[in-house]
């Protein structure tokens, strides 16, 4: 497969393994416990209404930051068994980070009047978790320098 | 049992999610991650429609701790948008990035704010 900057082009999903039960299984359980992590965390850091929604910003950009970290590992550093991208990219990953709960924390801020902080919100997030994305990739990347497939 | 719900609808949702998108892709020829941003509108919309249900029609908990946080939670995924919007720009294609990114994000919220205000005059 073609690499630029020792990242494969095809597009991320399209380097999914086809559906088997084992990798459906594996995605089940890896976003059981990527959702109770997200959860948990939700408990433990919690938001008063009208607040601001710190556990689901933690959740998405310390997961955007593990899928940099992960993709390079997967893609260029490991040949690694079928299982572990959709355990731990799927499942866990996919299963910790959420849109959907990150615009609905959106629409409660503007609903609750404090639409100021609902565009920091909103563009903090998304700076924030793809410099963290970046970030994730450009370390994993210098880690593990000459040790490339 | 709140635990229990969230570990049943995260393993519905990520393994949904993981299904739609194998399915989305099959059915383009170009590199856009449209899969992904059909997981994130659709379950931005199932987790508005539903809050709002409950909220106007004071349901039950449980309902939301199962479908938004547990489902649509682990259906939708910031982590997928992240990577492919990183990647977008690291090929030089940052019209592409920005399109993903505001179609997740704008198409998204109008799906999650429009599935509540639904939600309220139904319910």
């Amino acid at each position: 497969m073609s690499r630029v900057n020792g990242t494969s082009v095809l597009p991320y999903s399209r380097l999914m393994p086809a559906a088997r039960w084992d990798v459906l299984l594996v995605v089940a359980v890896g976003g059981a416990l990527g959702s109770l992590g997200r959860w948990a965390l939700s408990q433990a850091v919690t938001t008063a209404p009208g607040g601001f929604p710190w556990a689901t910003l933690l959740a998405n950009v310390s997961g955007g930051f593990a899928i940099g970290v992960l993709m390079v590992f997967v893609l260029d550093v490991w040949t690694p068994s079928r299982l572990v991208r959709p355990f731990l990219g799927v499942g866990v990953l996919g299963g910790f980070t959420t849109v959907s709960t990150y615009l609905l924390d959106t629409r409660a801020l503007i609903v609750a009047d404090r639409a100021p902080l609902a565009a920091y919100y909103v563009f903090g997030t998304l700076a924030a978790g793809l410099t963290a994305v970046w970030a994730g990739i450009l370390l994993a990347r210098l880690a593990t320098l000459g040790t490339r497939s | 049992m709140t635990v229990l719900l969230v570990l049943v609808g995260g393993a519905l949702g990520a393994t949904l999610r993981y299904l739609t998108d194998l399915f989305v892709q099959s059915r383009h020829d170009t590199t856009f991650p449209w899969g992904t941003f059909a997981v994130n509108v659709v379950g931005s919309l199932m987790a508005g429609t539903t809050a709002g249900a409950v909220s106007a029609g004071d349901g039950p908990e449980w309902v939301l701790t199962l479908v938004v946080t547990g489902f649509c939670g682990a259906f939708t995924t910031f982590s997928a948008f992240g990577f492919e919007t990183v990647r977008m720009v690291e090929q030089g294609s940052l019209r592409a990035a920005a399109l993903n990114t505001a179609a997740n994000l704008v198409i998204g919220f109008a799906a999650a704010a429009g599935g509540w205000a639904l939600a309220s005059v139904i319910v």
